[in-house]
């Protein structure tokens, strides 16, 4: 690894601007986040009022430091015995203990005002413009649009860093580790009241620039809230040990003008209905292998090995599931197995991908079955039939 | 007591059976050094991953079993025996005791350690692989998602409570009952202090820890749900049982700590120590304390208001008498007459870094300021700052201080002086920007990390196998000291030191104080 | 072994053996016993309590309160679990009930426990169920629906401040907690 001049150079700087509260108010965009020391600001109010808090008690802290450790150091510089000096015998001042116990208490007495008060604003849920409902996965973010009609946009949020580049076989992208194949979508200045919960471990969904970190707590429901007061992409991760990938499920929230938000949303809408009209379709073994291959990348390869070799999850070439029969091939995708970490995916795919996958699987690493699954017979099976 | 005036037993034996203090202390000593340069070596695998982006020599799962190893070692192989072992040695020395109150317990507590480590070490090898869910164990992910050797585990944790929970009565037994005539309550070093509060608090809550693993066993295999939504039970329980365990816990590291340094530094600014009765009520206030501070570990998991602002509140109010503690040292050094020896360099050095990771600390309290802070890697640097700094320092320190007592050959002091420096130079750049990445937004328990957090990853790496090489020269310097140091015959050793402990000859005889001292 | 001058150290290691004895158990009668009466009273994470005996009360018809219903499967819960109704509009002291819809899709029989838990979680203990499945374990046979009912109350008593409540169920596979037969709590 070779340390580049420009690098150092920020090295050497970053830390001197930062201090003089420079380079954390022009890190908005990404090329100046590096090396960035200190809290970004935020974009929202609530955001605002925590960095101030951080910066006051960071200063508060600053000055008695300076004073503390200045005594210490004179006294370490003057009261040395090379310098001849004899040793006092003092040993206790009832009135300076008073004072250093008094005094440290009415400084913690003036700290927790603001606390208190930017406390109470966080905590207040009440009056949002719109409800998303999250869900960590091991690993990976579920998003649920709530929506009073009953139509719930929902989607799964997977890392779309590549194992190429996790492994150092390519050169790693702008984003690396803080990329997802969907984003959260939000209008700008909506209050977002975020409802959090997990599927199997806990885990924490955390934006620092939204100023928001909270519990996702399998079986129980937490709440907290955001009001970005502007437009941009926020990239945050996981805060919470869940296990193995824990490092691999970032969050990516992308924080539009209300037409775009709204444009989005019915690009959202017309997917689903394009995957519906697809349902409908009779596809080709070689369309489904080809489709099959992205969705056995992005969803399976991980546990499952890039050749089906296996590794978390069991090999897929030469499995008695993938050369066996498809219903049972198709329960195993859709419901996963119980106390295993194959998960369900019956909701995480839609049911053309599910096919795609399915007959993928048959039809790579060596399984040559030459059957394939169609999305409307997962559809059927799905419904029992 | 039954002990005979004999020296040692000869050969392994005087080992494996031993009841004399000193004995028991020197084999606690090397024990947790021999546990720091394992739980290291697994920090410098962590680092190695972390010197850059990508994943390079590691797994993630095993990245996982570093961290959770790493943690369990420093925190039960290294610190704690380690301050363990110094108790042995002092504590009967400095209130003029002949020995521990229970000789043949304490060789017991002792002995139950090495295998319960081989036990936690052997679970690497075993099928999933060692517990990787993080020395907090959260449940369902130590439960419902643990690997199989997470049962190991759980009578490794045992057996260690019940190792701590022996020595600790052990050291309240001999504080209560065996000190010297003369020697009251007030009268007693601070050391002693500050370990029999620890010992208090290891008493009550090392129970508890051995509850919450209990549960957790009965919830893995006897089909209860204490911690499984599903029958009723709560995830949340769990985090609440671990850290009412858990904050007291890190009292218990640090206590014994600020006595060290309580008796080092008198020393060397050749000044008596200021406020020694504040200093003793300070302690005693961080020990209640801690026990209603637990839920400041967790504001982020959805706790009603008034909870995040009582242990928000009452987490704040630590910080007062950490601060007389820390305005005493200071003021001792204020117009004595200083040297600055190894331990004295330490123990400045400890009061230096601990201050400031008292100051992220108080940071950390604040309940909103939290909500960014917490479980990024400002934590990782706060508790590095008040766990290396604080205690793994000063019980460095405390080895300088007390070596030639013990081996009665002096250490080389040059050497000890390079050691602080590369420890002192290594330990900042390790850590130090470690908070930079942390209010960046990177998460603690992570093998891989965002491009823009490499520079400083990397820097820290780089500290972090400084610090660690520095051991090295420790461990040479203290193995040369006992083979080959120069003969010290003094009794004071070191000019401005006071206490029982440099009345007896050096090095100490194998028994001291046979016959109790009197105490002025 | 014991002599005369060791009787106070005996007398010291057994009030302190006692001392972590009692931690021990303080764990088990008091810790866990008293989180679970502070979750039901407080309503920690959103936790409701049991069955609500319904009391004659006047309806407030002033305000209306949107009570929103959203579930989860927990990992390796296979069945379809959704609320019949995403929001309702209430009169706080009005009885209100609801439908879930649940299908278990697997050829097997298999049983369900749902979890409630209610955000914000202020509104927990205004939140009163006078009819749950989730009171029950549900069994199900394989390829089978059932409509799983709820019946409510939410309390006049209710925060003015707060108008939405939402009402998570996440829904688990206790098939073989249920096999087991060890499960007690």
């Amino acid at each position: 690894m070779c340390f580049k001049a420009k690098r150092l150079h920020r090295l050497a700087l970053g830390p001197v601007l930062s201090l003089l509260g420079l380079t954390s108010r022009l890190a908005w965009s990404d090329d100046t986040k590096v090396n960035q020391i200190n809290m970004p600001v935020s974009v929202t109010e609530v955001g605002a009022s925590i960095y101030n808090l951080h910066m006051t008690i960071f200063w508060i802290c600053v000055v008695i430091g300076v004073l503390v450790f200045g005594v210490m150091f004179y006294s370490i510089f003057a009261h040395r015995k090379s310098r001849g000096v004899t040793p006092s015998n003092f040993h206790e001042s009832t009135t300076v203990e008073i004072a250093w116990t008094v005094v440290p208490f009415l400084i913690l007495l003036v700290m927790a005002v603001p606390a208190t008060t930017t406390l109470i604003n966080v905590y207040d849920t009440t009056d949002a413009d719109m409800d998303i409902l999250i869900t960590g996965y091991q690993w990976k973010w579920k998003y649920e649009y709530l929506d009073e009609a009953g139509e719930n946009l929902t989607f799964f949020s997977n890392l779309s860093t590549s194992q190429e580049e996790i492994y150092n076989r390519e050169a790693k992208g702008e984003h690396y580790l803080l990329e997802v194949d969907e984003p959260v979508v939000v209008p700008v200045n909506s209050k977002v009241r975020l409802l959090i919960t997990a599927n199997d471990v806990i885990h924490s969904w955390w934006v620092p620039e939204l100023a928001v970190k909270r519990d996702a707590i399998p079986g129980f429901i937490n709440e907290t809230w955001f009001r970005a007061e502007r437009e941009g992409i926020y990239r945050g991760q996981c805060a919470e040990l869940c296990g193995r990938d824990h490092g691999f499920m970032p969050i990516v929230v992308n924080v539009v003008s209300q037409q775009k938000y709204t444009d989005w949303l019915s690009d959202k809408q017309a997917e689903a209905a394009e995957i519906k009209a697809l349902m409908a379709q009779t596809f080709t073994l070689d369309d489904l292998v080809k489709r099959g291959k992205d969705v056995y990348a992005r969803d399976c390869q991980l546990c499952h090995g890039a050749n089906g070799e296996g590794g978390i999850g069991k090999a897929i070439a030469g499995s008695s599931i993938a050369t066996g029969p498809v219903a049972t091939h198709l329960d195993v995708g859709i419901y996963g197995v119980s106390g295993t970490s194959m998960q369900s995916f019956g909701k995480q795919l839609n049911d053309v991908d599910m096919a795609a996958v399915i007959t993928y699987q048959r039809n790579a690493f060596g399984n040559n079955m030459g059957d394939m699954v169609q999305p409307l017979d997962v559809f059927n099976h799905k419904q029992g039939q | 007591m039954g002990e005979h005036h004999h020296g040692p037993a000869k050969g392994l034996k005087r080992w494996i059976f031993a009841t004399n203090h000193k004995d028991i202390g020197t084999m606690y000593l090397w024990f947790s050094f021999a546990m720091f340069l394992l739980g290291g070596a697994f920090a410098m695998i962590i680092r190695a991953e972390l010197f850059q982006p990508g994943l390079q020599l590691v797994e993630p799962g095993f990245f996982n079993q570093m961290t959770t190893m790493h943690g369990l070692i420093m925190v039960f192989g290294a610190i704690m025996p380690s301050f363990v072992g110094l108790a042995n040695w002092m504590i009967p020395m400095m209130i003029g005791a002949p020995d521990m109150a229970l000789p043949r317990m304490n060789n017991l507590s002792f002995w139950i350690l090495p295998p319960t480590f081989l036990l936690l070490a052997s679970t690497l090898f075993m099928e999933g692989g060692a517990p990787a869910f993080g020395w907090t164990f959260y449940a369902p992910l130590s439960t419902t998602y643990a690997p199989p050797s997470v049962t190991f585990f759980i009578f490794a944790v045992h057996l260690l409570g019940l190792s701590s929970i022996m020595g600790s009565i052990n050291i309240v037994a001999t504080v209560w009952n065996l000190r010297a005539p003369g020697m009251t309550w007030m009268k007693m070093p601070l050391f002693v202090w500050t370990w029999f509060i620890t010992a208090y608090l290891l008493i009550a809550v090392m129970p508890v820890l051995a509850g919450a693993v209990t549960m957790m066993l009965m919830d893995i295999h006897f089909g209860t749900s204490f911690f499984s939504a599903a029958g009723g039970g709560d995830p949340v329980l769990f985090q609440h049982v671990f850290w009412f365990f858990g904050h007291p816990e890190v009292y218990i590291i640090i206590l014994p700590a600020f006595g060290v340094v309580s008796q080092i530094i008198p020393t060397f600014a050749r000044k008596p120590l200021f406020g020694y009765d504040s200093m003793v009520y300070a302690t005693a206030s961080i020990a209640f304390l801690s026990f209603i501070v637990w839920a400041h570990h967790m504001y982020t998991v959805g706790m009603p208001i008034a909870g995040e602002l009582f242990f928000m509140y009452a987490t704040l109010l630590i910080a007062v008498p950490t601060g007389v503690k820390v305005f005493n040292w200071i003021t001792t050094m204020w117009r004595g007459a200083m040297t600055f020896e190894t331990p004295m360099l330490f123990c400045i050095g400890f009061v230096v870094l601990f201050t400031l990771g008292g100051f992220t600390g108080v940071m950390l309290s604040m309940a909103p300021s939290d909500f960014q802070y917490h479980d990024s890697y400002f934590v990782v640097a706060h508790f590095h700052y008040v766990m290396v700094a604080g205690a793994v320092f000063s019980m460095t320190g405390a080895v300088y201080y007390w070596l030639p007592k013990w081996c009665g050959r002096m250490y080389s002091e040059p050497m000890g002086k390079i050691h602080f420096w590369i420890s002192f130079v290594g330990f900042n750049l390790a850590f130090f920007p470690q908070h930079f990445v942390g209010l960046a937004g990177m998460p603690r328990r992570i093998p891989d990390y965002a491009s823009q957090f490499a520079d400083f990853n990397m820097l820290s790496s780089v500290g972090a196998f400084i610090y660690g090489g520095s051991q090295i020269l420790f461990l040479y310097n203290v193995i040369s000291t006992i083979v080959a140091g120069k003969p010290v015959s003094d009794d004071k050793v070191w000019e401005g030191a006071e206490g029982l402990e440099w009345t007896v000859a050096t090095p100490a005889p194998f028994h001291t104080f046979a016959v109790p001292p009197r105490v002025k | 072994m014991l002599n005369a001058s060791d009787k106070p150290i005996f007398n010291t290691v057994a009030r302190l053996l006692v001392v972590a004895l009692a931690m021990f158990a303080f764990v088990f009668v008091v810790m866990v016993p008293l989180y679970n009466v502070l979750c039901d009273a407080l309503g920690i994470n959103g936790k409701t309590g049991g069955r609500y005996e319904a009391v004659a009360t006047r309806v407030d018809e002033s305000r209306l309160v949107t009570v929103q219903f959203v579930t989860t499967n927990n990992a390796g819960m296979p069945w379809e679990f959704k609320p019949s109704t995403t929001a309702m509009k209430v009169n706080p002291g009005a009885v209100n009930s609801t439908v879930f819809l649940a299908r278990n899709p697997l050829p097997q029989a298999m049983v369900a426990q749902a979890i409630p838990s209610i955000s914000p979680a202020r509104a927990a203990q205004y939140f009163h169920k006078t009819e749950c499945f989730c009171f029950n374990q549900q069994p199900l046979d394989g390829e089978t629906s059932a409509e799983l009912p709820l019946q409510f109350i939410v309390d006049q008593g209710l925060p003015r401040d707060i108008r939405t409540i939402t009402l998570s169920y996440t829904l688990f596979d206790v098939t073989d907690m249920v096999k087991g037969a060890v499960a007690t709590r």
